[in-house]
């Protein structure tokens, strides 16, 4: 690991400007960053951690309904918390779903939306990565890629977000609150992480300095709670990232789907929203045969970046799935294995 | 740049000046405070080898840089027993043989405990395997694992039934 | 002093006070309290750090190092690269005996595979040193790797696994094949693996003039000496290794490798004890793994379902520099009875670090793909599975014609099948589901794994107190050593197993040979119970020929030894304690050595073979083409039990290994470069505890007076074999799919 000066900041402001200067970097628990300081793959001059920063741990239910997530809130403590799981169930699944334990102690709301791509010839510093060092070439791209994307990729950058909590999150209409250089802004976390197109060395759409204080969903984010469920699969029953994810969040009433959110991960450099999709089911019966016009219609620009043309036909799968199990209902209780399709075996065997 | 960094290790306080902001926890454990019952299997919290505990949770050290835990609480195995009296997780983890190797065993102890804490498997095995599923054993004794944890469950609940009574 | 022959006239009984009985680990208590010590935990005064620097690239040399900006880094003490090392005693390259293997050891600027070393960093702290490494910046001038199965010219290789022939046949196979009724062919493809044992490969190596201390995990002990010895021009007495505990081997730590030598040179060049440790990245190259097979299996039946052919042919790889090839074909040497079985291997070059042996060399590799293909031929008959392996049962061994020394195999069919349920399974495939939908499959794979010995020798000592010591060179890899050995001591001195001293890991205790091959027990036992027969014979002739002693004059009559007294055979009630014994004839104690060997006779007579049955359940998403293995019975005989408790551990590890094998495992090379993409445990998947179903084994009893004097035949690979196939086979049964590229892939279940 590259040798680094180290400061705490004590104020958000503080931080902002430690965290602008050039070769500066964000330190919050570190489980992804360690990891690739380790690894070479970012060798910062200066951690700016922002650890022991107050009031950034904090959830708070708003007077509008809506709820604040801080960006220090631990992976563990957010998808544990009661209410927060009554009322967001698909996103307490979705972080049960993701690392392990022990990562989900350690990491926060607002690291796990900035972990970096798991792909193999971005970690690896031999490779030409585009992501890594911007024009040095993609080596993934004619490489070992069953697990690449199938959506908004580029002749640049076939990479995938890896996380699992952004696409539930993305499927609620979350927003992002970032303090930065000229103060507060927020945007919406659909707009957080950018496709590759040319640039794809540029992750998000923060600036220099950018801090994310907070994630908040929305009040119309409440309105799923009882139709809401995460799924993805995966190589390992668990510590897995997905091959391919869903989240699937309905309202239904009278017999009829009124609103119907969706989206994807492990398909694209962002989580995927699947806005055409959505419109498919509003209004509909929810029905297999409407969800898999939906599967469809949710998969209408992808194409294969590799080895990979299954997973667009796993991902298709995958959203019928999420949608009937939403439409089933959301589980009184957290499955035993969150967010798997073995989250129910304990049935009898039959011929 | 040296900084002055103050831990709680295992019931006692360490103050130390570090000379290095790179020293994650689990080195500065193995090769600073010659703690060395916490284990390095991949040093990229992709095995759990190197769980300990802080503030009673039960994280990867490899992946925690010393520096930014100034103030933390931290219990690791070699703080688990109480002399030759062994905690209920040791003691089950050899009656139920969970371990053969024994590399892994005081990550897979220190995540126990931690999942006891976190009061999340109760006594269903199939949420054991998932909450253990952090632990890596690449000798297989998974079975002994969860074997030992629900004995120590069941052993932590008729305490907490009795106190309660 | 009468000669001891163990097996027809002991000086003494073994009653089973120990032996057989379910003991936990001895080293139980260090090991959950943190206090076993591995190589890694030990830190010598004035201890520097080594961390190696490898190669990115897969075949060419290195042109430059940037040793300045290393040194320059603050804490690195020195930087030992081709320009600057130790000179070494003889050439790493020159192969002394089939035990060694070429090692890269800076001798040259050449590199022939990702991850080879080619330089080491060594400073004051580790994050100097690790840093350091990084800084070298090495350039390269690179040529184009040879990466997989197809890579070069195929050769037959002289010998595959350890000296066995490349190709073996028996009867005619395409004359088999022509007048078969039935027939199937099948080709089968299984990745590389690494062993990746959660203890990284490691060293701790200490120099005081030509003496040298050394840490480090080995399953051959005295074959380290040797490859030390010679490496570096010193005597084998000069140097000590401790290995008290292993945090796994596989067979990964079997030999020496480049590394931990690495590791001697670093502390001989910079004066000082040096620590290197493999980060985990850098094990898979430099130590061994198992290679990848290409198996075309064809075979035939007659009208009855008997099988008339057997054709097994294995592609394998070794590296560019040495040899080890995978001995996959010679899996369909023992299982199936067949008038006509052909075995043959080739092999091709890559650019890779040389395979090694890992856990199952051959046996399981070879076995996933022969018990797939049984199973296909079984479906191609219409004869369940479990039945047309009945059908087609060994009476002999069928490559060699020779019987048996024991086999308890048909017992093992039975119970598991009875424990399994197996008798409710539908012949056709895709027909069973559970209540929420899911595919289940049921499938069968028979385990075999040879029943070897090597050599090894142990001393025994009985004490004035009536205490007895054991002390053998032998290792704990986890299978359980200290426990399972200090069983055996303790019945061979006829003591209980706490007034035994077991002494075990260290260089300076005899030889127990290697720890492999599933033979320690058997082998490190048999020296143990001779070692313990020859000073309780010792001891009886104190007794025997003293006119004082109540024995006296029992010398034909015999002596039995038992909690720690001797005993008339024919008149228990005239006996007396070791300390009396000993006391009166005014000694402090008696020692005595003994050996364990395979017996060349019974080998020559006898195939020698543990065998088993396991029976698996994996449900699979019938849609999204997620697996899980949700049941796994196993049935197993394999001689002698010591420990059930550890015997059990040892085989549950060996069928999640072969789950893994079906289901998981796999490195995946860059076609281009060479480099393994996923040298990591997040990508490289082994199973998770939530991968793992409840397990059940059952040990069939079985009594071989053949294979040894404790009839014990061993159980740590045997577990793989046999369990990766019923996996595999069980996912078949589950979606009519079969897929003949390992480990299965939810593309594969797409349907």
């Amino acid at each position: 690991m590259k040798p680094f000066d180290y400061v705490r900041p004590a104020t958000v402001a503080e931080a902002v400007a430690a965290a602008a200067q050039p070769g500066a970097t964000y330190l919050a628990a570190g489980t992804n960053l360690l990891d690739l300081m380790k690894g070479g793959v970012s060798r910062p001059d200066l951690l700016v951690d922002v650890t022991h920063l107050k009031g950034l741990d904090r959830i708070e239910p708003l007077a509008d309904g809506g709820l604040r997530i801080g960006a220090l809130v631990r992976n563990a403590d957010l998808a544990h918390d009661e209410d927060f799981a009554r009322s967001y169930p698909a996103v307490a699944e979705a972080l049960l779903s993701g690392a392990s334990a022990q990562l989900r102690n350690a990491a926060t709301v607002g690291g796990n939306l900035l972990q970096r791509t798991r792909c193999a010839y971005f970690y690896d510093t031999a490779s030409r990565c585009n992501k890594r060092e911007a024009g040095s070439g993609c080596d993934a791209r004619d490489g070992e890629n069953r697990t690449h994307a199938v959506l908004g990729w580029s002749e640049s950058c076939i990479a995938t977000h890896p996380s699992d909590f952004c696409v539930p999150l993305v499927a609620l209409d979350a927003i992002v609150e970032i303090e930065g250089r000229k103060g507060r802004r927020e945007i919406a976390l659909d707009g957080l992480h950018r496709l590759p197109a040319d640039t794809p060395e540029r992750d998000s759409a923060l600036e220099p300095g950018d801090l994310i204080v907070a994630v908040r969903l929305p009040p119309a984010a409440r309105g799923f709670a009882a139709h809401a469920r995460y799924l993805k699969v995966r190589e390992r029953t668990s510590y897995a990232f997905a091959v391919v994810s869903a989240a699937a969040a309905l309202q239904i009433e009278n017999g009829r789907i009124k609103e119907a959110r969706l989206a994807l991960g492990g398909v694209a450099a962002k989580p995927w929203r699947a806005r055409g999709a959505e419109d498919v089911l509003k209004g509909a019966a929810p029905d297999a045969a409407v969800f898999q016009q939906a599967a469809q219609r949710a998969l209408t620009e992808a194409k294969p970046s590799g080895d990979n043309a299954f997973k667009i036909e796993l991902a298709r799968r995958i959203v019928a799935r999420a949608l009937t199990l939403a439409a089933a209902g959301t589980p009184a209780r957290m499955p035993a294995l969150p967010a798997s399709p073995f989250a129910s075996t304990s049935g009898a065997i039959h011929a | 740049m040296n900084h002055s960094i103050s831990l709680t290790v295992n019931g006692a306080r360490r103050d130390f000046v570090l000379d290095d902001p790179r020293v994650t926890l689990l080195d500065l454990l193995r090769e600073r405070l010659h703690l060395t019952g916490t284990k390095k299997g991949c040093d990229r919290g992709q095995c759990g080898a190197c769980t300990i505990l802080v503030g009673g949770k039960r994280i990867n050290s490899c992946l925690a840089l010393a520096i930014s835990h100034d103030g933390a609480d931290i219990l690791t195995i070699e703080g688990v027993a109480r002399g030759d009296q062994l905690h209920p997780v040791q003691a089950a983890f050899i009656a139920h043989d969970g371990f053969q190797c024994g590399f892994c065993t005081p990550g897979q102890i220190m995540s126990a405990i931690g999942m006891m804490r976190e009061g999340q498997a109760g006594d269903d095995p199939e949420r054991i395997r998932e909450c253990m599923s952090g632990n890596l054993c690449r000798c297989g004794a998974y079975a002994g694992i969860v074997d030992a944890v629900l004995e120590a469950q069941a052993g932590a609940s008729e305490t907490n039934r009795r106190r309660s009574a | 002093m009468p000669e001891l022959s163990l097996t027809s006239a002991p000086a003494h009984l073994r009653h089973g006070s120990n032996i057989g009985q379910p003991l936990t680990r001895r080293d139980g208590i260090l090991k959950v309290k943190g206090q076993a010590t591995y190589a890694a935990d030990n830190h010598p005064a004035g201890m520097l750090f080594a961390v190696m620097a490898v190669s990115s690239i897969a075949r060419g040399r290195v042109t430059s190092l940037d040793v300045d900006a290393a040194k320059r880094h603050p804490g690195v003490v020195d930087v030992m690269t081709p320009d600057r090392r130790p000179q070494l005693a003889i050439d790493p390259e020159i192969k002394t005996n089939p035990f060694v293997f070429r090692i890269e050891v800076l001798q040259s600027d050449e590199v022939r595979y990702a991850n080879q070393p080619i330089a080491v960093v060594i400073a004051v702290t580790l994050e100097a040193a690790t840093e350091g490494a990084a800084l070298l910046a090495p350039r390269y001038e690179t040529l184009s790797a040879r990466v997989g199965l197809d890579a070069g010219d195929s050769f037959v290789p002289p010998v595959v696994g350890v000296g066995n022939p490349a190709e073996n046949h028996r009867g005619d196979v395409e004359a088999g094949l022509a007048s078969a009724e039935k027939r199937i062919e099948a080709t089968y493809e299984t990745p590389p693996q690494y062993h990746n044992a959660m203890e990284p490969h490691a060293i701790v190596a200490v120099w005081d003039g030509d003496s040298l201390s050394i840490d480090m995990p080995t399953q051959g002990l005295m074959l380290s000496v040797a490859r030390i010895a010679e490496l570096f021009g010193i005597a084998p007495d000069k140097i000590r290794i401790r290995s008290p505990f292993l945090g796994g081997g596989f067979g990964s730590k079997g030999l020496m490798a480049g590394p931990p030598v690495l590791g001697i040179m670093a502390a001989k060049l910079v004066g000082k004890p040096v620590k290197l440790v493999l980060r985990r990245e850098q094990m898979y190259g430099p130590v061994g793994h198992r290679a990848p097979t290409r198996q075309r299996l064809r075979m035939g039946t007659d009208g009855e379902g008997r099988l008339t052919a057997l054709d097994h042919h294995a592609r394998t790889v070794s590296s560019t520099f040495d040899d080890f090839y995978e001995p996959a074909a010679d899996a369909s040497h023992t299982l199936y009875a067949s008038p006509a079985i052909r075995t043959s291997h080739d092999a091709v070059r890559v650019d890779t670090g040389t395979p090694l042996f890992m856990r199952a060399p051959g046996e399981a590799t070879g076995s996933i793909a022969l018990e797939s293909a049984i199973d296909e031929m079984a479906w191609a008959c219409g004869i369940d599975p479990l039945a047309f392996r009945l059908k087609n049962y060994a009476e002999v061994e069928p490559i060699t014609g020779k019987p048996f020394s024991s086999k308890a195999l048909r017992a093992c069919y039975e119970q598991g099948a009875a424990r399994f349920g197996w008798a409710r399974r539908s012949l056709q495939p895709r027909q069973m589901r559970d209540d929420a939908g899911l595919l289940v499959g049921w499938g069968i794979g028979t385990a075999t794994f040879p029943a070897l010995m090597f050599q090894a020798e142990a001393r025994a000592a009985i004490r004035r107190d009536g205490s007895g010591a054991m002390e053998i060179g032998a290792h704990d890899m986890g299978q359980g050593a200290w426990t399972a050995l200090a069983q055996i001591a303790a019945d061979g001195l006829g003591l209980d197993i706490d007034r035994v001293a077991f002494k075990a890991g260290t260089s300076d205790l005899p030889d127990a040979g290697i720890a492999g091959g599933s033979a320690h027990t058997a082998t490190a036992g048999a020296a143990i119970h001779s070692a313990g027969a020859a000073v309780i014979a010792k001891l009886a002739d104190l007794a025997t020929n003293d006119e004082r002693s109540p024995l006296f004059g029992a010398g034909n009559a015999g002596v039995i030894a038992r909690d720690g007294r001797l005993f008339r055979r024919d008149d228990e009630s005239r006996g007396e304690s070791y300390a009396e014994i000993l006391a009166r004839a005014g000694l402090a104690e008696v020692e005595a050595r003994g050996t364990g060997a395979p017996n060349p006779a019974a080998m020559e007579e006898y195939a020698m073979h543990a065998h088993g049955a396991v029976f698996a359940e994996v449900k699979v998403d019938p849609e999204l083409g997620q697996i899980r293995v949700t049941r796994m019975v196993g049935a197993f005989a394999a001689g002698r039990i010591v420990n059930p408790h550890l015997v059990k551990s040892q085989l549950f590890g060996g069928m999640i290994w072969g789950m893994s094998f079906a289901l998981h495992e796999e490195a995946i090379t860059d076609r281009r470069s060479g480099r393994i993409m996923n040298a990591n445990l997040g990508e490289y998947h082994i199973p998770v505890n939530a991968d793992v179903p409840p397990l059940d084994v059952i040990t069939v009893e079985e009594h071989d007076p053949h294979v040894n004097a404790l009839g014990i035949k061993g159980v740590g690979e045997i577990g793989i074999t046999g369990s990766a196939g019923a996996v595999a086979n069980a996912v078949w049964h589950a979606t009519g799919v079969r897929v003949r590229r390992f480990p299965i892939k939810i593309e594969e279940l797409l349907t």
